[in-house]
């Protein structure tokens, strides 16, 4: 493999055979090209957090071949671990520890001196709203700052590939849009990013890229808008302004009655939302407003593995 | 890696290790000063001064280099144990493992630490010995060769021990019930010359017996064994303990799955 060029990870027929006998990944095939914003999608036990496991050294594949910007995990991961940053799902820092200090120690493992360290923490501690934190024990942060702390951590050796497992997970509403802001943000600087999440409206928001794990194989590997793409249809739901007497019939668009203010329409990917509206004012029923009534990533995420699952069984 | 970066990182453990023992020095550091003072006081002045004397020094003389030894010896396996056990129950240990650091460089960090613990508490205990004796140098070279030596071994020793330790029973066992007794029969209190022939056979096979016996006789140039075969088996046991730790540090499916 070249050096430090080409594509951020590839994985090459790799594989994981627990020694309890649990075969964890099964030939996984997959590139993420440098500067990607990657989603890596799947239920629980997929193999998401083995994939990455395996990447930062944390677990020993069976077979198989990583490689990361050109380096061979095999022959050369001492190159290969300073260009990864990695953001696990369980706090894992000495919560004892002050913020400042976990940083400017973990930079030392990656051979940065203190006094660069120290600007570095100072820097990522800002931008992730931590700096005034910089001096408490860790312990004493709450869910969401041990979460950006870990984040700031996995930055501070400026990897060029940056891999978080479920980085929201647990987090409020306002801070997970804050915490979406600043992951686009250093995207935008160069930094490829892959995630795992749970919240598919993350992926849907955030990443142009997609592979969907199943069973430890690979079911979808494609980006993020042609797989919306592969929605046929979307359930909206839609919030009346009257009381309704009887259930409404557009012609094409199926609707049932949730409640007296309520209705459920599903929508075809070729038709529109104006002849539904059109159809609805006909009959002197006023929208006051409507919304997918799941994510839309999410209906096709169940669909792509329940159609998994059914080819197995 | 550099070898100035791996120089920076090996610096980042030791910091770190030295850091953590003396900011809860209360636990680290007085705790065995004061239990040392007692055994100095007791065995020293008040029972000390009815012994007599052992292999013809005054008994205060004859253990005080065994307790320097104890105490170095209890601390810098309890360091490790205790340091990487934690990190492997907090799991901040995966903040050492997914980084470039070597294998050899995390381990030696980890061994430098706790011989920094050891040998503080080590000197402490001296400073505090010379209230209740008067300690001679016969060889500083052997004296501070074989405290060397053995911080070093028992520094591996520890993180063996914390390596297949699975909660904080399992570090506790091997420091209670097989290090405690190896010390207390490898001769800080006694010489084996006052045991049976029997007794002072199977005392061979202690290797603290080695260790005590050669430190003592760096201080009074009095000794039950032979001095270079006592080098002989710590440097190997030594060697046998960090090679043991390395290869586990690099392949152990306690640490990597």
């Amino acid at each position: 493999m070249k050096e430090e060029k080409g594509s951020a990870l590839i994985l090459c027929e790799l594989s994981k055979l627990y020694e309890n006998g649990f075969q964890a990944l099964s030939g996984i095939n997959l590139e993420v090209e440098s500067g990607d914003f990657f989603a890596l999608l799947g239920p629980n036990g997929a193999g998401k957090s083995t994939i990455i496991g395996i990447i930062c050294s944390l677990i020993r594949k069976t077979s198989g071949i990583v490689g990361i910007f050109g380096y061979d995990t095999d022959v050369n991961f001492s190159s290969a671990k300073k260009l990864i940053g990695i953001v696990p799902q369980e706090f894992n820092f000495n919560q004892f520890e002050k913020p400042i200090d976990i940083l400017v120690t973990q930079a030392g493992y990656y051979g940065i001196t203190r006094s660069v360290a120290l600007k570095r923490a100072k820097k990522y501690l800002s931008l992730l709203g931590l700096w005034e934190k910089r001096g408490v024990s860790s312990r004493m942060l709450s869910g969401g700052m041990k979460r950006r702390l870990m984040i700031a951590r996995a930055l501070i050796h400026n990897p060029r590939l940056l891999i978080l497992d479920e980085p929201t997970a647990g987090v409020d509403i306002e801070l997970r849009r804050s915490m979406w802001g600043f992951l686009q943000d250093i995207n935008e600087a160069g930094t490829t990013i892959i995630l795992t999440t749970h919240y598919l409206e993350e992926a849907e928001n955030l990443c142009r890229n997609v592979a969907i794990i199943d069973h430890g194989r690979i079911v979808q590997n494609t980006s993020v808008k042609s797989l919306v793409r592969q929605l046929q249809v979307q359930t909206f739901t839609v919030d009346l302004k009257d009381k309704l007497s009887f259930v409404p019939s557009v012609r094409g668009y199926p609707i049932r009655k949730v409640d007296d203010h309520v209705i459920e329409v599903d929508v075809l990917s070729h038709q529109t939302i104006n002849s539904l509206i059109v159809g609805l004012s006909d009959q002197s029923i006023e929208v006051v407003s409507m919304s997918t009534k799941t994510n839309r990533l999410e209906e096709l995420f169940l669909k792509i593995i329940e159609k998994n699952m059914e080819n197995k069984i | 890696m550099s070898r100035y970066e791996i120089w920076i990182a090996f610096v980042t453990i030791v910091t770190r290790e030295v850091r953590r023992f003396l900011r809860i020095w209360p636990q680290t550091i007085i705790p065995p000063v004061v239990t040392m003072a007692l055994f100095f006081l007791i065995f020293g002045s008040v029972i000390g001064s009815r012994i007599g004397s052992m292999q013809g020094l005054p008994y205060s003389q004859f253990v005080a280099p065994g307790l320097i030894m104890l105490s170095v010896i209890t601390n810098s396996y309890g360091n490790v144990v205790s340091s990487f056990y934690g990190s492997k129950f907090q799991r901040n240990i995966e903040e050492l493992m997914v980084s470039p650091t070597p294998n050899i460089i995390i381990l030696t960090g980890y061994i430098v630490g706790g011989m920094a613990r050891g040998l503080l508490v080590g000197l402490i205990v001296s400073l505090v010995s010379l209230f209740f004796t008067d300690l001679s140098i016969f060889s500083p070279m052997i004296a501070l060769a074989i405290i060397l030596l053995t911080s070093i071994m028992f520094s591996a020793a520890g993180f063996l021990n914390a390596i297949y330790a699975d909660s904080f029973d399992d570090i506790s066992v091997i420091p209670n019930f097989v290090l405690t007794p190896l010390i207390y029969l490898g001769g800080v209190f006694y010489s084996t010359g006052l045991l049976s022939e029997f007794w002072a056979n199977v005392s061979l096979i202690n290797p603290i017996l080695y260790m005590v016996n050669t430190f003592r006789f760096g201080f009074s140039g009095v000794t039950d064994i032979d001095i270079f075969w006592a080098f002989t088996m710590v440097t190997l046991f030594t060697v046998v303990l960090f090679m043991v730790s390395l290869k586990l540090l690099r392949d152990s499916p306690r640490l990597r799955s």
